[in-house]
């Protein structure tokens, strides 16, 4: 646990604070402050992962969250990972190692060292640019054997964790006049510049600490103190202001509508024994005024033969591994470059102590005075020179070198080493900038996108918007704060001066690819490192016809990793470029999206999970039901009793039971659920009359009537039966999840059709619990209850309403109805007193020889009587008259919603689907619901359908299945034998009546 | 999220407060059965989409829940206008709308 590849003395880790962790089962050591990646790099391991489609071997490549290689899987401990507790897919250049982490690499088996899919590798002529569409096209039978199985197995990145994530995830939500994203230089001089000014800031980074590029920048200096100490008193100043917030690993993740701007902040992640009252992780949600987007710039790669090999790194990264890290990625290490920012790395490498054998330009004459320090450093110096290729497979062993000419490129040579640090100069992190809708500005002397004008209340500073050279950088962070609170406060905000010394600005850069004097047909060089993507395949996709970036893109995956293109666009979109012989702002960018690096699930539901994750509705009659040990069923939010199983019963034997008991006594049943909304006011009868089909106006004070309730497109929404209370008093309900619908449309037409009628409308769904007691008993069960309301059918016929008192005095309104074709009420009480109510009826019902129901019953009761439940046998295309509803038109009423879609052609035309009943033929079969119903057994192929199954039970009244279904011109088929194909052959069935029981309804008037 | 004006509660709030209502000005007539097939299609289904300003209905459903009508830009999703139902479509090239949402 020696850590050989540490610099003497550099780096901000903390030498005596060692920390222990475990890769791929090896304990290896590291110390505090160390990134994962970092300490792997200290003991000599760059080989971390293979490749998503090749499996190829890869490395580090980055220090930042844009890495495409290094994804691991994290669990904080031995035992977590024992638990199958764990985090797939995270960069090993962000995670912070903390005692005991156990990392495992991801896409390879059996080892890392010797991985069996490798051999995709070799495979590579087949898969190319758009193999996923060419390949697993033919022949179509090897598509459930042979493709899905391999894609499958073969697909995806890291392994989910296999148990549920432990963790706990919170959400918050933030008001700010700036936001500062990234707390570099620009970032932290904004954030000063607008907390000095007054203002309510929030700064952001994604890393653990404050700083950037000040972090490794070992010679800047800004106020005259080193740039490390500087930062170090920034932070402070912020930290010492109450009305600033600083999250550091919090990353900017989203910026949506009017500054709405998501972040997600790494809490735990780091420790190692986090304190338990803790999230992992929170959700800041947050509403700034304005917003200063200071994300720096990445540094892009060159795109050369085996430029994906272990070993091969940003240039930059390992000057951060160098400088802030104490890491020394190689022994003998090469450079490859066409712009300044390597030379310095270089430098400052060597200065770190390491070792670097040469620079390799491919410009003509780099500045005079970068190469003079070089040579002063003992360093080869190779200009106007390309790398043409990497020698070593799992880890750099040398480069392959090579002299631009006017006629190419020619060999000269190569240089052994362990490892290569490349840059083709940088590219403005325009993510977040697109993502606020705001536009780039191409600026071909940077060879760069920058941020247009912002859409936003936002602005970019530093780097990200090609800023160049730190005292620079500096300042227009410092303008752009100040700028950003005057915007978001109205009150004035001076500048503040940041002068700093170092960090100078380079010059240089190169797009696409490097020009190689290999076989073109032999050699790989990589665009997108994470997708395993070449500048061959986004050739390749020009060439088979792929014209469009967006296009390119999706073809050939490009961009699509986890860095959402970062390092790979620019080289992607150079290429394409040229191989559409076209300029690159016509070309354009694929557009950055939401998120800005992955976000966990867990993030994002925060506390929306388990009993939190949907809200759920139980009635006061809930509890008894569970006792007498109901089965439940879902009803939008409800939760509803769905049959009481007796001792020994199945569903069916219970439904069997209940059913013939609703017939022959009674039974008791929970219909709280259903909606119910006040409608009041002296034009309520009026209103009615507009919203539902029937008419309203004559039915009298004390009456129910049966309410069906079109779209204005013709057709069945929603449906309930209406009691008048008074001349100006309306008790509807509606379906179960009806309610809220019913209610809005009503609102909507009342607010903005007809504001000039005086109604009000009031839901009162949870005023009311309702015990409905069916049956031919139902009288004789509550009657003892009812204190002051005359039950005799004479007094009280079927389809009334009465309002008094049960049980001494709880306030009632009693429904005499039927959803079963049995005699029966429904007793409308507070929920307070439902149960007290129930247990009486209850008590009543049982002594009767009666039993409870749940909502299976209900719906055999109503299908045998032929009743419709909407949404079952109406799916939003089926009109009264389709189920044979007619009877509910209001005929003589001039208008009333949907009233005059219901004379379209197509609402009128022959041959629409009518509701009928079936009778399977062997009297025994249970058709399914939704079985397609033919005129034929065997129907030729691309036969229509007449229709479909919407309700099929075995009816306990009938003696046999019996179901509703909707056909083509059903009601003029009765007696007609039509079938129902299914796997095991058709089911020959006899169209009927809808009504299979009492159709002429005598059992309701007992 | 859009943050969203409502002209009643004379508030911004955010948009999971309010309910989309499709496009506004959009009046049920006053007589459908005067309509031809042609015209009550056109009433029922046929909406103008524009790329750029559009009046269209919010409702402040967990508010206020009133209904109310507003312009927006749906090239830069931004409110220019919020107003009550039953009101004229503001003139945008008129003077200021008020609007504290829309920044
Ligand atoms: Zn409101």
């Amino acid at each position: 646990m020696s850590q050989p590849h540490r610099t003497p003395a550099t780096g901000r880790i903390d030498r005596s604070v060692p920390v222990t962790f475990t890769f791929d089962g090896r304990t290896l050591q590291g110390f505090a402050g160390d990134t994962l990646a970092s300490a792997l790099l200290a003991n000599g391991i760059h080989l971390v992962g293979r490749s998503f489609k090749y499996h190829r071997p890869r490395g580090i490549l980055t220090a930042g969250s844009e890495e495409p290689n290094a994804l691991v899987g994290v669990a904080k401990s031995a035992a977590a990972a024992a638990a199958g507790q764990s985090v797939p897919n995270l960069r090993a250049t962000q995670v912070e190692i903390h005692e005991g982490m156990v990392v495992v690499s991801q896409n390879r088996w059996p080892s890392l060292a010797f991985d069996i899919c490798a051999v995709n590798d070799r495979l590579a002529p087949i898969f190319v640019a758009g193999f996923y569409y060419k390949t697993f096209m033919w022949p179509k039978s090897f598509w459930n054997s042979v493709y899905e199985p391999f894609i499958r197995s073969a697909a995806g990145l890291g392994k989910a964790p296999t148990a549920p994530d432990p963790d706990r995830y919170a959400n918050r939500y933030a008001h700010c006049d700036v936001l500062v994203a990234g707390g570099g230089p620009a970032g932290l001089a904004a954030a000063l510049a607008a907390a000095r000014a007054g203002g309510r800031v929030i700064i952001a980074d994604e890393q653990g600490e404050f700083g950037g590029s000040l972090l490794h920048e070992t010679g800047a200096t800004v106020d005259s103190k080193p740039a490390t100490d500087w930062v170090a008193s920034a932070v402070a100043e912020l930290a010492g202001n109450a009305r600033v917030t600083i999250l550091p690993r919090t990353t900017v993740f989203g910026y949506f509508n009017q500054n709405f701007v998501a972040l997600a902040e790494r809490v735990t992640d780091h420790l190692a024994a986090p304190d338990p009252s803790l999230p992992r992780e929170r959700l800041w949600q947050v509403r700034a005024r304005q917003v200063v987007i200071a994300t720096g710039a990445i540094e892009r790669p060159l795109v050369f033969p085996e430029n994906d090999r272990p070993g091969v790194m940003m240039a930059e990264a390992a000057r951060i591994y160098a400088g802030r890290f104490g890491v020394l990625p190689g022994e003998e290490i090469v450079v490859a470059t066409a712009c300044d920012s390597a030379w310095v790395a270089a430098l400052d490498i060597a200065e770190a102590g390491g070792k670097v054998a040469a620079i390799i330009d491919m410009r003509p004459d780099p500045g005079a005075a970068l190469v003079a320090r070089a040579r002063e450093a003992g360093i080869r110096i190779e200009t106007d020179c390309v790398v043409t290729g990497v020698l070593g497979k799992k880890r750099v062993k040398g480069v392959l070198i090579g002299r631009r000419k006017a006629s190419g490129v020619v060999a000269a040579g190569e240089i052994s080493c362990d490892c290569l640090l490349m840059s083709g100069g940088w590219t403005p992190n325009v993510s977040l900038h697109s993502q606020a809708r705001g536009k780039l500005d191409w600026q071909p002397e940077k060879g760069a996108f920058l941020p247009g004008d912002p859409v936003q209340a936002q602005r970019s500073a530093g780097s990200c918007r090609g800023v160049d050279g730190l005292a620079a950088v500096l300042a227009d962070g410092a303008a752009a704060g100040a700028q950003a609170v005057e915007a978001a406060t109205g009150t004035p905000a001076p500048v503040p001066d940041f002068p700093a010394t170092g960090g100078e600005a380079g010059s240089g850069w190169w797009l696409g690819t490097v020009p190689h004097d290999r076989n073109a047909a032999r050699v790989r060089a990589f665009v997108d490192f994470q997708n395993d993507v070449t500048a061959k395949d986004v050739k390749l996709a020009v060439r088979e016809g792929m014209h469009s970036i967006e296009h390119i893109k999706r073809y050939t995956t490009t961009g699509m990793a986890t860095d959402q293109g970062r390092l790979s666009n620019m080289n992607a979109l150079s290429i394409a470029s040229s191989a559409l012989d076209n300029q690159i702002p016509q070309v354009g960018l694929t557009t950055f999206r939401q998120p800005y690096t992955p976000v966990t699930f867990g993030t994002l539901a925060a506390t929306s999970r388990g009993d939190l994750f949907d809200p759920v509705r139980r009635t006061p009659i809930h509890p008894w039901a569970a006792e007498k040990g109901a089965a439940f069923e879902d009803v939008a939010l409800w939760k509803r009793a769905w049959y009481f199983p007796g001792p020994g019963e199945d569903m069916h034997k219970a439904v069997e039971r209940e059913c013939r008991i609703v017939r022959e006594s009674v039974g008791i049943f929970d219909a709280t659920t259903l909606g119910k909304i006040e409608v009041v006011g002296p034009d309520a009868a009026e209103f009615l009359e507009r919203i539902y089909t029937n008419p309203w106006k004559k039915l009298g004070v004390g009456r129910l009537r049966y309410g069906l309730m079109l779209n204005e497109a013709g057709f069945i929404i929603d449906d309930g039966v209406v009691g008048r209370l008074a001349e100006d008093r309306f008790h509807v309900t509606t379906t179960t999840g009806g309610a809220p619908r019913v209610l809005a449309l009503m609102e909507d037409y009342l607010q903005t059709e007809w504001p000039d009628l005086e109604v009000w409308l009031t839901s009162t769904t949870e005023q009311w619990a309702v015990v409905a007691v069916q049956g031919p008993k139902a009288r004789e069960a509550i009657a003892p209850l009812v204190d002051d309301i005359d039950l005799s059918t004479d007094a009280m016929p079927h389809m009334s309403v009465r309002e008094g008192h049960v049980m001494g005095g709880i306030p009632c309104r009693l429904f005499r109805m039927s959803f079963t074709g049995e005699a029966g009420y429904e007793i409308n009480v507070p929920p307070s007193r439902a149960r007290q109510v129930w247990e009486a009826v209850f008590a009543n019902v049982e002594r009767l020889g009666g039993c409870p129901y749940g909502t299976e019953t209900m719906h055999v009761l109503r299908a045998e009587k032929g009743y419709i439940i909407v949404g079952q046998e109406t799916d939003g295309t089926v009109t009264p008259d389709d189920v044979g509803m007619s009877w509910a038109i209001g005929k003589k009423k001039p208008d009333f919603v949907g009233k005059r879609s219901l004379a379209r052609p197509d609402l009128v035309a022959e041959g629409r689907k009518q509701m009928v009943g079936l009778l399977t033929k062997d009297a025994t079969t249970l058709l399914e619901e939704g079985a397609q119903v033919t005129v034929e057994a065997e129907p030729a192929r691309r036969t229509p359908a007449l229709g479909h199954v919407t309700s099929s039970y075995v009816s306990p009244a009938a003696g046999r299945p019996i179901a509703l279904a909707m056909i083509a011109n059903g009601r003029a088929r009765m007696g007609e034998t039509l079938h129902v194909p299914m796997p095991g052959g058709a089911i020959a069935v006899e169209v009927v009546s809808p009504v299979f029981v009492d159709p002429e309804g005598n059992r309701l008037n007992v | 999220m859009l943050l969203i004006h409502c002209p009643c509660c004379g508030v911004d709030r955010p948009e999971i407060e309010f309910r989309h209502g499709g496009e506004a000005h959009i009046a049920r007539p006053a007589d459908p059965s005067a309509l031809d097939d042609h015209q009550w299609a056109d009433f029922l289904y046929m909406r103008s989409n524009p790329k750029g300003v559009t009046a269209e209905r919010w409702r402040h459903v967990h508010g206020c829940g009133r209904f109310f009508n507003a312009l927006r830009d749906t090239v830069s999703d931004r409110f220019l206008a919020v107003y009550r139902t039953g009101e004229p479509r503001p003139d945008l090239d008129a003077a200021s709308t008020g609007m504290e949402g829309g920044k």
